[in-house]
Parts: structure tokens; C-alpha cells; sequence
């Protein structure tokens, strides 16, 4: 019997039968995330329903010396969830529960499986929302916002998710449970874990901080003829003192896309928009309004458009939050970054984006949150044209390049996961991710959790450091695969 | 201190120094002081302590110096004052880019000429950026903006060994990386030594108003103040700090609501409605707003926003007729304590089954059984100190759990 299937049947012992998937049609279900070209299909896929059952997993887990991977939803885009053929992957499908919502002290105590929305959708009627907003928050599960330290188009203003988690309940590589409180002294562990891609343990409980709905929302609609304007524009609103709750840009190709899908209805001739929300005190509102728009109409909106109503404000942001799914209608295929750049330094990186594009006669459509300098360019491609993949790949690099020399990030909410760990090195040096290393160590000695997710070709903990150089021993060896 | 690792420092350039009382680090006087002025001066400076074992303590402004248990031995203080740089100022991308040493209050005149500012109330005069974070100090607009966590998106530090190590950046939104940031933060010096940060800005409020009023502070008066402070931290007027003053903890106390923005005499109004009872409003705040309690004993004490008043009440219980005074933020939950009586007694009656953490940050000498008081995850962070530190020479024994 191999490893894995004694571990399957201790695991099937330990949880129950229906809780431990290894029949390989149904693991199949799990062989990728919402990165769809990267697919492995895990060794065996477990659904626990408690804390105390992800433990005994992980613990059975070190036992065998196998490796596991976390799963909310699988609607992440950097590959963070994807399975190792080896492992085990554990989903936290199950573990949907809201615990506890707690308004006097604003907060709520959630599961992992629980979805984004949901968190909303329990405290609407009392007048509260759970802030982060990722565009999946529809399905992403509040789990793997926590791994991926998650974002959305209103993280400008109310940051991630890690300014609104409390306090978690984690498993860690060792199988311990262990709650990681902001509350506590010590260490701020639980900084440190939000974000970490579940290379530090697994999630089991989430308190989440819940925040007061504001007391109007208004969203504008701007125009322009060049998408240089719009960048004015945003420019001069952030110049003017004025934080939007949003502030996002669609380029032409984007617009026409989103126009394609779902019919939004933009204005004609349009070569870019921006999309501005302020949120706040109603007195407050009423006067960035003004100024608002005044700035846009200053910067050459040829169109505003104000929505003041729930209705409204959807038919705005229909278009922007398609826009990802959208691109498919007009090309095959396509690659989302989610490069980060200064602000400032917003036209020069998308002056050198059309250049790239132009040189390699590979469009790519820009949608991006303009107020924290995010950038989503959907790179196009036709995966039956021989050759475009790779054009379209090394665009995509290129474009990362250019957001590093701008002084900017390779992943503004999306995560490394396995997609970009090979551009970590470019922007951190090996000092850098080996400092790094030492909290995964500290966490994970035996390098089990989430393993060859963010960091390139980490050091095995306790091996001396010093120039790395070619292949690591082990996995000449044969006896590792991705140290 | 040996003279050959003395030879040793003396050779890395750095101006070293002999030791004073104004360098005792919670009472130990350390061997020597350095002064370097870049990060790489930083790391040549541990690698020395490296190599010859020296215990090595940070310090900023020496505000908080005395906080925490006094380290089990200090070789060499490393007195970053002279690391002032204001290295980059980004204001069209409301970010700047630090040295640690450059004081917390030249870094507000700084950005205010530019009409921006990190929006961090810093209580302690002369409290420089890296000892702002090494504590995780913060002040009233914690409830609005956050902490020193928060706010903080790329950070430099030397670890014990000498090795430079940088993460985050000079973008708001970056999630490449762990985030070693949020764990210098609040992390003593036993982890390494801050040399530079970067910052998210704010623009600076166009107007501000405080609407301050006064309770008794009786369990009436306390019950009254968990009501109106929950009220205040859900008002969609969104004041940015509600805070409390409470002198005495046997006489009446007071509290003041702070909103920022252009329409702040309206959102002021709105306060006052909802307070429902006699109100001071200005554009001043009062004298007490954003001060330390407390500067030779002081504690910390943090509670769900929710359990403010009857944990406030086991302090008052607790006080006796002590001297205790508390201030903080109301709607956070973080509430300053400093306190005449004898802490021995005083601490453990309110821990006593308290919704959360008293935390002994200065004792004033005094020895306290138990400063830092329980945490969660303390295998975990013992396990952190010993892959950063392995040879606990960073401000070893100073933290929680003996780290």
C-alpha cells in the first residue's frame, strides 16, 4: 500500500468515510483554482466539518511526512490553491457557519467556508457590512480571503482583509490549534499570517470586524475621450484631499468587452472610464461631489453620469465588475495580472504597457483600481494561434518588470501562489525572502503547508545560509521536488 | 565588555560611545552606545555583536525605554537618532519613506507643509518613528485609521546576524511576500533592529471639531458611558476618536468625540444630537487628548469595545482610593492606566476574570510578577524569536513570555 492510501484510510478512520474523497473522477473536481492553467490533481481531497477535524488531518499528515494544501472556494488567481498529486487537500466547503455576530462589539466570529457576502448579507438589515470586497465575493470563501490577504475595489479607502480580522482560530503544520488574537501581547502573528497563502496552517475560525454602513453612497460616472484624462482626473481627486471609497478605470478594449457581455451601456466614444464612489456622511458627500465632479469635467469627462440609488449604482458597476469574465467574448483566451504601481506613475507604466502590446501584436485590456495604482491588464491571446501563449506570457512578465521598475509589486490582491513565485526574486532580494523563510520555519519546519507556493526555491529550515547555486541536493536526489 | 570585541566595534567607523544614565535600558546600563547613521553602519554593527556575542537593545527617542522587564544583559545600545533621513516623500502617492530615527513630530511638520499626514497620534514627545513601531504606540484616531500596523506598508531592519532584510514597498497595496512589517511591529526589539519604514499618508482633515462632555463616574455613570459610546462608534457622523478621560477613577469623567472632514460643524451637530445631553464643541482639543496617562507607571489595558464600562468598573473597583487614573480610546477598547497603588495587588484584581488583557508596560522599578500577562500563541512566538534570534541577543528576556 503507498503512503497515501494509508494515509486515506487513516484519515477515512479519523473523520469518516463520506469526509475523504479518493476516488480520482471526484479529485479531478479539485485540480485547479480559479487559475485555471495550472491543474494537478490532489492525492486525496478531505471536506472536515470541524477545527478538530482539520487538526487531526494535518497531524496525520505530519505523521506520513505528506504534504497539504488549503481550499476555500477555489476562486483564487495565483494558483494558491492548487493540489499537490502527493498530498492532501484539505476544503473547507463545510465549514460554512456564522458563529456568532456580535454588533455591540462590531464584529462576527465565522467560519472558513463561509462566503464573503454572507458576512454582509447576516448584518445588512442592522445597517453593518463586512468591508473587503473582492470581486468573487459572491463565492470566495472569508478562508481563503484570509490566505490571500484579499482586496477589492474598496480597499483604497477601508484597506484588506487583514485591517479587518481580529482574531483567527488556525491549525497549525504541527496540527496544534492555536488562536492568534490582536487582542493578545506578543507578537502580531496574526499580521503575519494574513496573506501568508496558506503556507503557515490552515484557518479554522474567523472573527471578523464588521464596519457601520455609511450614510450615503454616491457613484459617479466619468467619460473620456483618452484614458490620459482619467488619470488626470484621479490625480487631481487624490491631490484635492479628497479619499474616495473607490476609484476605478476601464480602458477601451475593456469598455468594449464589458459592452459585449453584459450590455452596460457606457457612453459612446468612450476611451476610458472612471468610476468614482464616495461614501460617508451626507454632508461630507454632498461636498466632495461637487468637487468631483468639477475635477472631472475640468480633466475632459465628455460624460457624467451620478448614481444615488442601489439600482443605479449596480447598472454603473455592472460593466466594471464583468469586465474580467467579459474579455472572453472578444478573445479566446486571456492572462490577468495584478501588477501594482505608485500612482503617479500610472501613465508612464500604461504608455509602456501599449508599447509592449503593439511590439508583440498582443492586445491587452486595462481595468484597473486607479486610486491605489492596482492594475488588472488582461492580456489576450488566441491559445489556438501556435506561438500567441507564450507571446501573451512573456507580455505578462514584461508587464510585472515594468511595475517593479516603477517601484511598484507584482501582486496587489491576487497573491503569488504559484503563478508569479518566479518573479519574486525580481523584486526582493535573497536576503530578503530568506528573512522571510524564517517565519515559515518557525511555523513550518518541515515545509508541509501549502509547499511550493510564494517562494521560489526556498532553503530547507536549518540549512545554513550562503550562495545558492543550481539545483538543491535533495531534489537532484530525487528525494524532494520543489525545495 | 571585552576589549577585543571593543577593538571590533571601534573598527566598523561607527561613533561609539560610553554609556550614561540616560541610556539605561529599564535600569541596565549598557556597555557602550553606538550612533550609526545608515542601515549598512547598522548591520556592520551587528555582525560585531554577532561574532562577540554582545546583547544588543534599539532605542529611538529613549521614550519607552524603561518599558517592558529590563533585558537579562545589554552590551551595546544601538541609538538610532542619528538615522533622520526623510528618505522620499511621494505626496502625489500620499506615501513617505523613512529613516527609524527621525522623530515622530518632525515627520508631522514635514508632511503638514505638504497638507498630509501619517495619521498616527503619537503620545510620547520626542518618540522617534522605529521606537513608535518596535511598541505598537498608537493614539485616539486608532478607531478611524488604525495602528502603526496599519499604516505601515515596507519596512528595512537588520536581524541579529547583520542580515538586511526588506518587505512590503512603497505601494499601498502589495500582498507579495509575508509581511515583516506586522511583525517588527510591536516586537520590542527582539527581533532585529527597524531602520527604515514606509508609510501610507492621509490628507490632513480640512476642519476639526471635539464634542466633549462629562459623567459621574459611578456604575450608573459607566453604564450611561458603555451606551453613549457604543451609540458614538456606530454614529453615521463617523467621528474619527472617541476617547475617555477619567483622572480619578473615584471622581467624574469625560468624554471626547472627534470628527474631521470639510463638513465637520454639521457632523458635530449630529454628535451633540446624539449625545443628548451637555456639550462642549471647539476646534481645540482639550488639554488631556492624546496624552500618556502615565509616564513612570503605566499599563494597558484592551477589552472588546463592548466590556469597556464593566471592565472599567473592576479598575475602579480595583483602585481603591490608589491614585488610579485611565485614559484611551473608548471606542477601541484601549485604555491607558497609571496608578499610585501597589501594582501587586492591583493587577491581578483586574485581571480577574476581565474580557481581555492588562498588559504592565512600566513599573517604575517596582517588580511585577507578570508585566506582559497571558497571550495566545506564545509557542509559536517563542518559535519566532528562536529562528530571528537563535542566540537571544536581542533585548532577551525584555518581552512577553520571557522572549
Amino acid at each position: 500500500m503507498t503512503t497515501l492510501q494509508e494515509l486515506a484510510d487513516r484519515l477515512r478512520r479519523e473523520i469518516g468515510t463520506a469526509a475523504v474523497i479518493t476516488d480520482p473522477v471526484r479529485l479531478r473536481t479539485y485540480e485547479c483554482d480559479g487559475l485555471t492553467y495550472h491543474r494537478a490533481t490532489p492525492g486525496v481531497v478531505v471536506l472536515p466539518e470541524t477545527a478538530e477535524q482539520v487538526a487531526a488531518v494535518v497531524r496525520a499528515c505530519a505523521e506520513y511526512g505528506v504534504p497539504f494544501v488549503a481550499r476555500g472556494a477555489g476562486t483564487g488567481l495565483s494558483g494558491g490553491a492548487l493540489p499537490r498529486t502527493d498530498g492532501v487537500l484539505i476544503v473547507t466547503s463545510r465549514m460554512r457557519r456564522i458563529l456568532e455576530v456580535d454588533l455591540p462589539n462590531r464584529r462576527a466570529v465565522v467560519e472558513p467556508g463561509v462566503t464573503n457576502l454572507a458576512i454582509t448579507e447576516a448584518v445588512r438589515d442592522q445597517g453593518y457590512y463586512y468591508a473587503p470586497d473582492p470581486s468573487s465575493q459572491q463565492v470566495c470563501s472569508i478562508g481563503g480571503n484570509v490566505a490571500e490577504n484579499s482586496g477589492g475595489a474598496h480597499c483604497l479607502k477601508y484597506g484588506f482583509t487583514v485591517n479587518h480580522v481580529e482574531a483567527l482560530e488556525i491549525v497549525t503544520p504541527g496540527g496544534d490549534i492555536v488562536t492568534l488574537d490582536a487582542r493578545d501581547p506578543g507578537y502580531d502573528l496574526l499580521g503575519a499570517f494574513v496573506g501568508s497563502e496558506g503556507t503557515l496552517g490552515v484557518t479554522t475560525k474567523i472573527t471578523v470586524r464588521l464596519t457601520r454602513a455609511p450614510e450615503t453612497v454616491t457613484t459617479l460616472l466619468a467619460a473620456f475621450h483618452g484614458i490620459e484624462a482619467g488619470g488626470v482626473a484621479v490625480s487631481e481627486i487624490i491631490g484635492a484631499g479628497i479619499l474616495p471609497a473607490a476609484i476605478e478605470m476601464m480602458d477601451a478594449l475593456a469598455i468594449e468587452a464589458a459592452e459585449a457581455a453584459v450590455g452596460c451601456g457606457y457612453p459612446e466614444g468612450a476611451a476610458a472610464v472612471l468610476i468614482v464612489e464616495l461614501d460617508g456622511p451626507v454632508a461630507e458627500v454632498r461636498h466632495q461631489f461637487t468637487e468631483v465632479t468639477r475635477i472631472c469635467e475640468q480633466s475632459g469627462a465628455f460624460e457624467l453620469r451620478t448614481a444615488d440609488d442601489p439600482a443605479e449604482r449596480a447598472a454603473i458597476w455592472r460593466g466594471r465588475k464583468s469586465a474580467f469574465a467579459a474579455v472572453g467574448r472578444i478573445s479566446p483566451a486571456y492572462i490577468v495580472q495584478d501588477g501594482v504601481v505608485p500612482r503617479t506613475a500610472l501613465p508612464q507604466v500604461l504608455a509602456g504597457i501599449d508599447r509592449l502590446s503593439r511590439e508583440h501584436g498582443i492586445r491587452v485590456a486595462n481595468v484597473f483600481h486607479a486610486g491605489d495604482g492596482n492594475l488588472h491588464p488582461l492580456v489576450l491571446f488566441d491559445d489556438a494561434e501556435p506561438g500567441a501563449g507564450e507571446r501573451a506570457e512573456l507580455v505578462s512578465g514584461h508587464i510585472l518588470d515594468l511595475c517593479i521598475e516603477h517601484g511598484g509589486s507584482i501582486t496587489g490582491e491576487h497573491g503569488v501562489g504559484v503563478d508569479k513565485s518566479r518573479y519574486m526574486t525580481r523584486m526582493f532580494s535573497d536576503d530578503d525572502l530568506d528573512t522571510m523563510q524564517l517565519v515559515r520555519c518557525a511555523f513550518d519546519p518541515r515545509g508541509l503547508s501549502n509547499p511550493g507556493k510564494i517562494f521560489p526555491t526556498p532553503r530547507l529550515c536549518g540549512e545554513v545560509p550562503g550562495v545558492r547555486k543550481g539545483v538543491h541536493p535533495l531534489v537532484a536526489a530525487g528525494e524532494a521536488e520543489h525545495f | 565588555m571585552d576589549d577585543t570585541a571593543l577593538d571590533a566595534l571601534e573598527r566598523t567607523g561607527v561613533t561609539i560611545r560610553e554609556a550614561g544614565p540616560d541610556d539605561d535600558a529599564a535600569g541596565i546600563r549598557p556597555g557602550r552606545v553606538a550612533l550609526p547613521e545608515s542601515t549598512g553602519e547598522v548591520a556592520a554593527l551587528m555582525r560585531v555583536s554577532a561574532e562577540h556575542d554582545l546583547a544588543v537593545v534599539p532605542v529611538g527617542g529613549g521614550t519607552k525605554l524603561h518599558w517592558g522587564r529590563p533585558p537579562e544583559r545589554c552590551d551595546l545600545l544601538i541609538d538610532t537618532c542619528c538615522l533622520s533621513e526623510v528618505v522620499e516623500h511621494a505626496a502625489g502617492d500620499l506615501v513617505v519613506r523613512v529613516q527609524a530615527g527621525v522623530t515622530m513630530e518632525a515627520l508631522a511638520r514635514m508632511l503638514a507643509a505638504k497638507g498630509q499626514e501619517l495619521a498616527l497620534d503619537v503620545p510620547f514627545d520626542g518618540a522617534t518613528v522605529g521606537g513608535t513601531l518596535a511598541t505598537a504606540t498608537a493614539g485616539p484616531r486608532r478607531l478611524r485609521y488604525g495602528t502603526a500596523r496599519d499604516l505601515l506598508i515596507g519596512i528595512t531592519v537588520v536581524l541579529a546576524d547583520g542580515t538586511i532584510a526588506r518587505s512590503g514597498g512603497k505601494v499601498v497595496k502589495n500582498v507579495a511576500g509575508y509581511d515583516l512589517g506586522k511583525l517588527f511591529t510591536g516586537s520590542y526589539g527582539t527581533l532585529g533592529v527597524i531602520t527604515e519604514a514606509t508609510f501610507r499618508l492621509h490628507p490632513l482633515a480640512a476642519n476639526r471639531r471635539w464634542v466633549t462632555f462629562s459623567l459621574p463616574g459611578s456604575p450608573a455613570g459607566l453604564r450611561d458611558l458603555q451606551t453613549l459610546a457604543g451609540a458614538l462608534a456606530a454614529a453615521q457622523s463617523e467621528p474619527s476618536a472617541i476617547e475617555l478621560d477619567w483622572p480619578d477613577v473615584q471622581g467624574p469623567l469625560t468624554v471626547s468625540a472627534l470628527v474631521e472632514g470639510t463638513a465637520c460643524a454639521d457632523r458635530a451637530a449630529a454628535v451633540q444630537e446624539l449625545i443628548g445631553r451637555d456639550c462642549a464643541v471647539s476646534g481645540e482639543a482639550p488639554g488631556w487628548w492624546g496624552r500618556p496617562v502615565g509616564e513612570e507607571v503605566l499599563l494597558e489595558l484592551r477589552v472588546p469595545p463592548a466590556a469597556a464600562g464593566r471592565s472599567l468598573l473592576a479598575v475602579r473597583e480595583a483602585a481603591g482610593d490608589g491614585g488610579v487614573a485611565v485614559r484611551g480610546a473608548l471606542g477601541s477598547g484601549v485604555f491607558g492606566i497609571s496608578s499610585r497603588t501597589r501594582l501587586d495587588a492591583f493587577v491581578p484584581a483586574v485581571r480577574q476574570g476581565l474580557d481581555g488583557r492588562l498588559v504592565v508596560l512600566s513599573a517604575a522599578g517596582e517588580p511585577v510578577a507578570d508585566p506582559w500577562g497571558e497571550t495566545g500563541a506564545i509557542v509559536l512566538m517563542r518559535s519566532v524569536k528562536e529562528r530571528f534570534d537563535p542566540d537571544r541577543r536581542m533585548c532577551p528576556g525584555r518581552f512577553v513570555g520571557g522572549i
